[in-house]
């Protein structure tokens, strides 16, 4: 046996009093695949970030362990000598493509760039070589793209040229820290499959970091679980999926959103039917030309019956956010919406407010959607002060108590403030503030998004214990296909902006009828 | 029932923060503590003393209006209590208690060991300015009024200001449009010219200063309350109270302006030292309150005109500077402890 390209041994890193990571290791062998897996904060970035030392000095430390690449210890190596690995041998590939890229730069200068820096390449080279990895990572139109700026890609192609810069070196190593979580379904499997055949052309090693199993088990060969700093299982991905060991790892591995929703009342009666509803957002134009419109929702049209859940699916910019804004009148929009036969598209402010009450919302970030100066009972209890002001402070109280008990939170910590609570305890608040109102429907843009896979199923489950509870109509917005069938009776799948499929969730999960819908639960269930 | 005083955990945070900035700390105790006094100037530097036991009977000058003749003297007009006639015809039959300074702002000491201005004595620590008054005195009044007209400026600019910013910050659009050019406008007035015109018509006192001053300042503020407003208002939270019902007043009020109410504090300081700044040079040039009034702007003009007498302008510029300096530091320490970058959940 080699040895092995890099190896990773009893790697601690603290910050502050802080230990992020807790004694991790393991080896990878060149040419290999090995994911790093666990939940944010689980200390897998952190991890990944120490092998190249990019991690900020002097509040992080090293207070023991040894990273050792192709035999060299590189804890114990100075700046200059490890700048001649960083992005030479080793390459690095973010998350977000948006802020990675230098937004001032063409494409052939941020690649250049890296030629220039570790292989001394002359001005009349570069060109040659860039539209050589251009077309390595898959854009067809090579030449033309070496003048583009970041702003004019789209994020996917955004993350080829990202990848591009990393493999410009040759390197033997790439460390890829969540390459796909910010793309679209389909776009995270092309980039996925680039990756994968890259790796095989340039024999090199990948380090993937991810939370999302269902890539690991397509791409990697040996895998690490991480949990709280920790390394709870390692081996064969083969092994680990088929036999875990570790009780984090079982609950990892049967945290895929499954079920189905209840069956659905035929004579259950309508509570919100939207009818040619259509957003423009007007374009800038220059002074005194014709305005042009931005149509953000086109001509879309559905029904929502008591106690149904209607899925909302699509890729970012198909317009569901928007949807969901002009369902809520909280955005200008063409058409008619009937919530419970009353036309609220034509409500005056002052009659909508008192109509509120009955459409909530919840919101996909559960830092954002909470005021950080409130407490959790006054979160809550604000829609009882306006709509039910004549209540006194004790039976407000009881209600709070009451909507905290239904989401499963302790109603003792109503007079905490909103950081103290996890990200799935936040959503949990966010849904109680919601339902205290007793509204006929519910709209959820994407609810779970931004939270672990574990926590998403609490959330899913509780949504549908109150659906039942409440025989409430939830619209529920995600990019999430898995999520979606669920949770949903309907499913409308939506694209730029105008609807592409709407049926039962059955049916259209099982013979999707639009070309564009194959090709996103292709996407999405082959991954 | 006791009141239990409940702060929100971000504010005590803040707190510990500016608490934990000794330098600022302390300025603003001595600040507060030099406000408090001179709030009780008339007790501390006064013509007429505090208390006067007389024929059995209790008297206090300061609130109440005695005639002469109350004391035996022999007219009606209000007794002169440092009259040595006077004086003596009250010891005689009673006491009374002196505050430590025996001066008002405006009494004249014609019993000066050396024409005016004379030289600090133990009489009058700071010795008197040019016609003969206590320049410690004035000092104490000057600077009650300077602050004093520094925060009632101050809070109601800020009030008009978060208001108008508000405004234009929430509903932006046209709103936001035509106040913006009305602001940009109205700023490019001289304000300096338009007091000086005003001055010469009507003569200005404390109240006519503040409300001409007012017009003009109200604008320091608008600008970065209407970017806060303009950002929250598409926060998460701003939006679910809107679906939750919430009447514009209500979201306004309660939800976006404690995030603009962060701004306003960092730099309520920094306003308060450009109030204070622009009465006291508009005092020295002479275009400020009424004459005979206590302030540093006229002792400065003092100190400038009798170089001679350096204890003039010493005072001015050392109470100037402190007051200015004790400021500055109070608002540094409040902007560090609002930075959000260094104070966080």
């Amino acid at each position: 046996m080699s040895l092995p390209l890099l190896s990773i041994k009893d790697l601690w890193v603290r910050f502050g009093r802080f230990d992020a990571v807790k004694g991790v290791s393991f080896d990878l062998r060149g040419g290999e695949t090995m994911a790093l897996v666990g939940e944010s904060g689980s200390g897998k970035s952190v991890t990944a970030l120490s092998i190249l030392k990019l991690l900020p000095y002097p509040q992080a430390s090293h207070p023991q362990g040894e990273i050792h690449f192709k035999g060299e210890n590189l804890l114990e190596k100075a700046d200059e000598n490890l700048r001649k690995i960083r992005g030479n041998e080793i390459s690095f590939i973010f998350q977000e493509p948006m802020t990675s890229l230098n937004p001032l730069h063409t494409v052939e200068k941020q690649i250049g760039e890296v030629l220039t820096l570790h292989r001394n390449f002359k001005k009349s080279q570069i060109r040659e070589k860039v539209i050589e990895l251009l077309e390595l990572v898959g854009f067809t139109d090579a030449f033309d793209r070496l003048e583009s700026y970041p702003h004019q890609l789209s994020g996917g192609q955004r993350q080829r040229v990202m990848i591009a810069m990393a493999l410009a070196t040759e390197p033997s190593l790439l460390i890829a820290d969540e390459p796909t979580t910010a793309l679209d379904v389909t776009t995270q499997a092309q980039i996925l499959d680039l990756l994968k055949v890259l790796q095989k052309k340039l024999k090199m090693a990948l380090l993937l970091i991810t939370h999302d199993l269902s890539i690991v088990k397509k791409m990697a060969k040996n895998v690490v679980i991480m949990q709280k700093g920790e390394c709870v299982e390692a081996g064969l991905t083969e092994n680990v999926f088929e036999n875990p060991q570790h009780p984090y790892t079982q609950q990892l591995l049967n945290s895929e959103p499954r079920g189905i929703p209840e069956e659905l009342d035929p004579e259950a009666s309508l509570i919100l039917e939207a009818k040619n509803l259509s957003v423009k957002f007007a374009r800038k134009s220059a002074l005194f030309s014709p305005k042009t419109y931005f149509e953000a929702v086109k001509d879309v049209s559905f029904q929502v019956r008591q106690g149904e859940t209607l899925g909302i699916v699509g890729e970012s910019g198909s317009g569901k956010t928007t949807l969901a804004f002009a369902l809520l009148r909280l955005q200008e929009s063409s058409g008619e919406i009937l919530l419970q036969g009353n036309p609220i598209h034509r409500l005056k402010n002052k009659e909508l407010r008192e109509l509120r009450h009955k459409i909530q919302v919840v919101f996909q970030d559960p830092f954002g959607s909470l005021s950080p100066r409130m407490t959790i009972a006054e979160i809550i209890g604000e829609g009882l002060k306006i709509h039910h002001p004549q209540l006194t402070f004790e039976q407000r109280e009881e209600l709070i108590v009451e909507s905290l008990k239904d989401v499963s939170l302790d109603p003792e910590t109503r007079n905490r403030y909103p950081h103290e609570f996890s990200g799935g305890q936040r959503q949990r608040v966010a849904i109680a503030r919601a339902l205290i109102l007793k509204p006929q429907i519910l709209i959820l843009d994407e609810p779970t998004s931004a939270l672990d896979r574990a926590i998403q199923v609490e959330v899913l489950e509780i949504l549908r214990d109150l659906q039942e509870k409440h025989h409430l109509a939830y619209i529920f917005i995600s990019h999430d296909l898995k999520v979606i069938r669920a949770i949903s009776h309907h499913v409308l799948v939506m694209r730029h902006g105008s609807i592409v499929e709407f049926g039962p969730t059955q049916v259209v999960y099982e013979k999707p009828q639009h070309p564009y819908t194959k090709v996103l639960f292709k996407a999405a269930f082959d991954l | 029932m006791i009141v239990e005083v409940k702060l929100s955990p971000l504010t005590l945070k803040r707190w510990q923060y500016f608490y934990a900035n000794r330098r600022a700390f302390w300025s603003l105790w001595i600040f507060l503590t030099l406000f408090i006094f001179s709030l009780f100037a008339e007790f501390i530097a006064n013509d007429k003393p505090l208390v006067i036991a007389y024929d059995k009977n209790i008297y206090l000058p300061i609130f109440k209006f005695y005639p002469e003749q109350t004391f035996g003297g022999d007219f009606e007009t209000e007794a002169d209590y440092k009259d040595h006639y006077i004086q003596e015809k009250i010891e005689a039959k009673g006491w009374m208690i002196w505050p430590p300074i025996r001066y008002r702002y405006d009494t004249v000491n014609y019993d000066l060991p050396s024409p005016a201005p004379s030289k600090p004595t133990y009489e009058n620590l700071l010795g008197t300015d040019d016609q003969g008054r206590d320049v410690l005195a004035r000092l104490i009044y000057g600077f009650r009024i300077s602050v004093l007209f520094g925060i009632i400026l101050t809070l109601i600019s800020s009030i008009i200001g978060v208001i108008v910013g508000g405004i234009q910050g929430y509903f932006g659009g046209t709103v936001d449009l035509v106040c913006q050019r009305v602001i940009e406008i109205w700023s490019g007035l001289p304000v300096l010219y338009l007091l000086i015109i005003m001055g010469s018509l009507v003569e200005p006192n404390f109240w006519w200063l503040l409300g001409l001053m007012l017009l003009f300042s109200w604008m320091s503020l608008v600008s970065l309350v209407r970017a806060e407003f303009l950002r929250a208002r598409n926060f998460d939270y701003v939006k679910a109270a809107k679906a939750l019902g919430g009447s514009t007043f209500h979201i306004m009020f309660r939800h976006i302006l404690p995030n603009a109410m962060v701004a306003t504090l960092t730099y309520l300081p920094f306003i308060l030292n450009g109030a204070i700044t622009t009465l006291t040079s508009l005092d020295f040039l002479g275009f400020g309150l009424p004459p005979g009034s206590p302030s540093l702007g006229e002792m400065l003009a003092q100190g400038k005109n009798n170089l001679h007498a350096p204890w003039l302008g010493m005072t001015a510029f050392f109470s100037v500077a402190c007051m200015l300096a004790l400021l500055v530091l109070i608002g540094e320490g409040v902007r560090d402890a609002f930075d959000p970058r260094k104070v966080k959940f």
